[in-house]
């Protein structure tokens, strides 16, 4: 399952806007992951040590709990997580319907502006793995 | 489904282990978890109840190294074994590449072996995933429990009760021991290989 990611120029164009688009922004780590929890890409600022392979797995887990419960309340999904704490904060964004962006970062970084710099990278990922914006949200 | 990463050279397999209640599916990770230590370089993670129950899931990464140049990283996971959790079963289940079944070999847990393989049958269904083609080993724990008391089921019935129709790979194991834990994680991960080798380039 490669999720329309079918050679390395996509992979590595991936890899480009993730550091492009929040890494240089200030972000400390940054995940696309399947919803089975593997890691599809990873892009850091060096001294994250977090366990991604772990932090996937449970990040998947956490989402596609928040899912069901969207479900049981009525609604199609909850598209956007976000987990905030005293240094270090996450968000969750559902690409489409096999694909989340999780970011990390810290208090420095207004989730605001993360937000904005979230949705044009989004969009940039469905556009490198051919889903225009209407295929899936 | 595994994720084929051809810029890094690395497969990602999941890998579930699925049972009844208390059958010993996250006892066999601890004891993977213990005795490959040095080669597993993480952590094992395990989401449990303030009862030591498993609430969500277990979750153990390792390398076994490359096949054709690709680093191959399995996953495992163990879903919650209590009837309440189905939903969280059906979710540990999605993107699975391979399942050991975890029976319980005790005479009093005959039935719920049953029903928590056609459970199993039915969740994958609502993956559009078949039981009878995906990966599967059975395993049947608990046997050191011949030595006790404790009333076990001969293999003959779990075969009968269990995998007359499947047919897959069985193996008699006590998890809390380690035996036959590493020959069922091996039969796994070669069945599972085999189903996605054709991918890899």
């Amino acid at each position: 399952m490669n999720y329309g990611f079918v050679n390395q120029d996509q992979l590595e164009n991936i890899d480009k806007a993730l550091k492009k688009d929040l890494i240089d922004i200030g972000v400390e780590c940054v995940m696309l992951i399947d919803m089975a929890g593997n890691t599809i890409a990873k892009c850091d600022n060096g001294k994250c040590t977090v366990d991604t392979y772990a932090f996937a797995a449970l990040a998947a887990g956490n989402y596609a709990t928040v899912d069901a419960m969207a479900k049981l309340v009525g609604e199609t999904e909850f598209s956007l997580l976000f987990h905030k704490g005293e240094k270090a904060s996450i968000h969750f964004s559902k690409v489409n319907n096999d694909l989340l962006l999780i970011t990390m970062f810290n208090r420095e970084l207004s989730l605001g502006f993360l937000r904005l710099k979230v949705v044009e990278l989004i969009e940039k990922i469905r556009n490198i793995c051919g889903q225009s914006k209407n295929d899936n949200t | 489904m595994a994720f084929i990463n051809i810029k890094n050279k690395e497969v990602q397999v999941k890998i579930v282990y699925y049972g009844t209640g208390r059958g010993g599916k996250t006892t066999n990770l601890e004891y993977i978890n213990t005795k490959y230590r040095h080669r597993i370089k993480t952590e094992m993670v395990s989401l449990k109840t303030h009862g030591d129950r498993t609430l969500f899931f277990d979750f153990l990464p390792f390398d076994i190294g490359q096949i054709k140049g690709y680093e191959v990283k399995i996953q495992l996971y163990t879903v919650p074994g209590q009837v309440k959790y189905n939903a969280t079963r059906k979710l540990v289940l999605k993107g699975v590449d391979g399942i050991v079944f975890v029976a319980d070999a005790m005479k009093e847990q005959r039935e719920s072996n049953i029903h928590s393989l056609n459970q199993l049958h039915e969740n994958l269904k609502s993956y559009n995933l078949d039981l009878f083609k995906i990966p599967f080993v059975m395993q049947y724990n608990k046997m050191d429990l011949k030595n006790s008391d404790i009333p076990v089921l001969p293999v003959e019935i779990l075969q009968k009760d269990l995998n007359s129709r499947l047919r897959a790979p069985a193996f008699e194991a006590s998890a809390l021991n380690g035996g036959n834990v590493a020959v069922t994680l091996k039969k796994i991960i070669s069945l599972t290989m085999a189903s996605i080798q054709k991918e890899l380039l």
